[in-house]
């Protein structure tokens, strides 16, 4: 076991360098350089200008010096301009010169500068990773025990009506993605015109204080897409657990239909949507990205897209190290968990 | 003239009957799940000649108020839709006119429909799927929107107005309201109401149908071609090979899609030509597929064989070329008067990032099912007569693999439609003017608290076309699992 940990670790590893190594390749082209030069120096500067303000920065280096920089293997880059300013991935404001650490990358625990938010990126990313963090908690709470519910319900009789029913629900959410619940949820509860005004249809004022108005129309939107898919998990696993032979014992002894359901089947059943709802993260992900810039809740998904809009290539980086991680970790634990739930498999 | 009203002159006697009948269908629903769990499953209960009885009592009344119930929504709105089918926006309002609108469409469904369950002991899985309701509504939903997008598209029918043409004074207007300014032969109205442009939100949502549909089903395939002709030696031969493309499919997968697509679709990447050079990997596949899937069949007629592979390879190399060079991008190398048509750069770059996120997922299945597959008799007899890899892979795995493909294919669509819409939603990709769902659902959220007219048609005719597309994948998993 501690083997396949070590391995799985190993592959996690190299799978996290080949990423942000793609990342990085993507985002130093130069047609993406020259327009970080462009919105960072001056929007009028001529081709030569482009390429001195690059050159003076770093930027023109060869791509693997840049990206041993970035992860603190190579000596960081530091250069004086014209004007007396001190540039480079190392020099922060207000820090003497001779202070400068030579290395300064990601095993030395800097994540580099955000040129959009000016502002130390493991900072940007610890924060609005901590508001992301909210927003998943609550999307947790309502969409895992909802979906195993509806699961549940619907294959312990299968084909049944509730069964027809449900399982019917649980298609629409999953054929409904994000950006056609949350404009449906916002008509219908959030509009001024016609709605309800319930709700709001802004999560702005959530990222300091959630109340109920505020936070559950993305919380429902997020939660709405991936419920149905752990429900039909669910309800196949239940469903196949049903007709076992011991549950067939079981009615045959007299078990009332409940106690068979709670206390012989539930336990069985519950083995794979585990794993499924693991995986569900990479894809909470994705919707977390389009619910907060829906809702303008400015959070992890947000900073992602303010970062790619604007070619920001560390946060961008320091934004795919981290979603990297949690797609990665969460397969692991999805394996192990799997494991120790299901008796029948062993790794050897 | 007069601006409509929803439902028109046909709405004073159909509305409150809508009323009623909505409402009795939805005390009857909830009495049934009520009654499902206090009286347990609908057991059948048989008589004493072994006839199957009705159910009696309170269930049975129930179920009787719930059938009776469903078949009098189905009517009126079915009613809605004649009375717009025959009378057009004179008689039916709004939903008439929409109705009215789109009578090609209910035509060629009728037809569709009516050939089809004529015939379907004779057509195979697609003939099966008509013995399932939930096919069945799953195909209705998927078949309207492909028929709107070739009516659209080919013949020009069912839009009211130019989707592009802004007209004064109708900014933001709400639903039926009169053109401004009509001239002879114009539509007057405006159906669904105009945008925050002034445009037509109904012509837009139809004309919305022509991108998804044509980009969907291709995208998905070249996936499929993608994920079938790398998985399928992954999952036969394992060893190296297996570890190394699984690392690379895993590796596309950890990143987030949206990451990928902002990284991928944006006007700097397209300067550099990669999505170009991604299209001209990408598009080899195909060739590759048909290529081998041809060889490993006939490679023991020369005579036969060697023609063949020529015809259909060279056709196929030629509309390789013809689709990966362009004038202007990073590959040039046909010369015009070869070149049957151009990829515009911002169609290419989706229809290439589409393909990249979906094939490692295809690669996966494909994979796993050749690992289970390639254990049965049939594969070791093959193996024994001496048939060549490639020849037990595509002959021998491939067709036996084709049920949870099939399904796999209809779902996936409905994912990339979800993905179109996604780039579309971030104003990724498509110029921002172009009419397809995800970008007008965009344009239209921005007023959305004040204005809902724009952003709600393209958002329900997303959501009914993917719900269409699951449907279908749904019936035809329980159809095919039947033999």
């Amino acid at each position: 076991m501690g083997l396949f940990i070590l391995r799985r670790l190993g592959v996690m590893i190299l799978t996290a360098l080949c990423l942000t190594f793609v990342v990085f390749f993507l985002t130093n082209l130069f047609p993406n350089l020259e327009k970080l030069a462009k919105t960072q120096g001056n929007q009028r500067m001529s081709d030569e200008q482009v390429v001195s303000w690059l050159e003076n920065r770093g930027y023109m280096d060869p791509l693997f010096v840049k990206y041993g920089r970035w992860l603190g293997v190579a000596p960081g880059f530091s250069n004086t301009l014209d004007d007396g300013t001190r540039v480079g991935n190392c020099v922060r404001p207000g820090v003497a010169e001779e202070d400068t650490p030579r290395f300064c990358g990601l095993l030395q625990g800097s994540w580099g500068l955000s040129t959009v938010f000016r502002d130390e990126v493991g900072t940007i990313v610890g924060k609005r990773l901590g508001l992301t963090g909210w927003l998943m908690l609550a999307v947790m709470c309502v969409m895992v025990p909802g979906a195993l519910i509806i699961g549940v319900l619907a294959g312990m009789r299968e084909g049944s009506r509730l069964d027809r029913t449900l399982s019917t629900v649980s298609i629409t959410t999953t054929a409904t993605p994000e950006y056609v619940s949350g404009v449906i949820f916002i008509a219908i509860f959030a509009s001024s015109t016609v709605g309800l005004k319930w709700f709001k249809g802004t999560a702005t004022s959530a990222m300091d204080n959630i109340t109920w108005e505020n936070f559950t129309l993305p919380v429902l939107t997020i939660a709405l897409y991936g419920m149905g898919y752990i429900a039909r998990m669910t309800r196949a696993s239940m469903a196949e657990v049903m007709t076992a032979q011991y549950i067939r014992t079981a009615r045959l002894k007299g078990v009332s239909f409940s106690n068979i359901v709670m206390k012989h089947a539930l336990r069985n059943a519950l083995i794979a949507p585990f794993t499924v709802i693991m995986l569900q993260f990479p894809w909470l992900l994705n919707g977390v990205v389009i619910v907060e810039t829906l809702f303008n809740y400015k959070g992890f998904g947000w900073t992602l897209v303010q970062a790619a809009g604007n070619n920001d290539i560390e946060l961008l980086l320091g934004v795919s190290v981290v979603s990297v991680i949690v797609v990665l970790t969460t397969q692991l634990i999805s394996d192990i968990g799997y494991v120790y739930l299901n008796p029948r498999i062993r790794i050897s | 003239m007069e601006p409509l009203t929803w439902t028109g002159a046909a709405g004073t006697v159909l509305n409150p009957l809508l009323i009623i009948i909505a409402v009795a269908f939805a005390v009857s629903v909830l009495a049934s799940i009520v009654s499902s769990f206090v009286f347990g499953g609908g057991r059948i209960q048989y008589g004493p000649d072994g006839m199957a009885v009705a159910t009696g009592g309170l269930p049975g009344l129930i179920n009787k108020a719930l059938t009776y119930s469903f078949y009098a929504l189905v009517g009126i709105v079915l009613a809605y839709l004649l009375v717009g089918f025959f009378t057009g926006h004179r008689g039916g309002g709004i939903i008439g006119g929409v109705a009215g609108q789109f009578a090609p469409v209910w035509v060629a469904l009728i037809v569709t429909f009516v050939l089809s369950i004529l015939f379907k002991r004779n057509l195979g899985l697609y003939g099966k799927l008509f013995d399932s309701v939930i096919g069945m509504v799953g195909f209705g939903l998927v078949m309207f929107w492909v028929y709107t997008a070739l009516f659209t598209g080919i013949f020009d029918m069912i839009a009211t107005h130019d989707p592009l043409t802004q007209v004064s004074g109708m900014k933001n207007k709400v639903p039926g309201t009169v053109l401004n300014g009509a001239e002879e032969g114009d539509y007057a109205w405006y159906l669904l109401g105009g945008d925050n442009l002034a445009r037509d939100v109904f012509s837009r949502m139809v004309e919305g149908s022509v991108t998804v549909i044509v980009i969907a089903p291709f995208a998905t395939l070249f996936a499929f071609m993608v994920g079938i002709t790398l998985g399928l030696p992954a999952g036969y031969y394992g060893g190296k090979l297996d570890t190394f493309l699984s690392f690379l499919a895993n590796l596309i997968l950890a990143f987030p899609v949206i990451l990928l697509f902002y990284l991928l679709v944006t006007p700097e990447i397209v300067l550099t030509g990669i999505p170009s050079y991604m299209a001209a990997v990408m598009f080899i596949f195909p060739i590759l597929f048909v290529g081998i899937l041809l060889n490993s069949r006939y490679y023991t007629q020369p005579n036969f064989r060697t023609p063949l592979l020529i015809g259909v390879l060279g056709i196929m190399i030629w509309f390789y070329l013809s689709g990966v060079s362009a004038k202007g991008t990073a590959i040039n190398v046909l010369p015009p008067f070869l070149d049957l048509f151009d990829i515009s750069g911002g169609i290419l770059v989706v229809f290439v990032s589409v393909v990249f996120v979906n094939s490692p997922t295809v690669f996966r299945i494909v994979r796993g099912l050749a690992l289970d597959i390639k254990t049965r008799d049939y594969v070791a007899a093959a193996q024994t007569r001496g048939e060549g890899p490639w020849y037990i892979m595509l002959w021998e795995i491939l067709p036996n693999a084709r049920g949870p493909l099939i399904v796999d294919f209809c779902l996936r669509v409905g994912y990339t439609t979800i993905l179109l819409g996604t780039l579309g939603f971030f104003g990724l990709g498509l110029p921002p003017e172009s009419p397809d769902w995800g970008s007008t659902i965009n344009e239209g959220r921005k007023l959305l608290s004040i204005y809902l007219h724009p952003a709600l048609p393209p958002a329900l005719a997303l959501l009914s076309l993917v719900l269409g597309l699951n449907l279908l994948a749904d019936g035809l998993r329980e159809e095919s699992l039947k033999d």
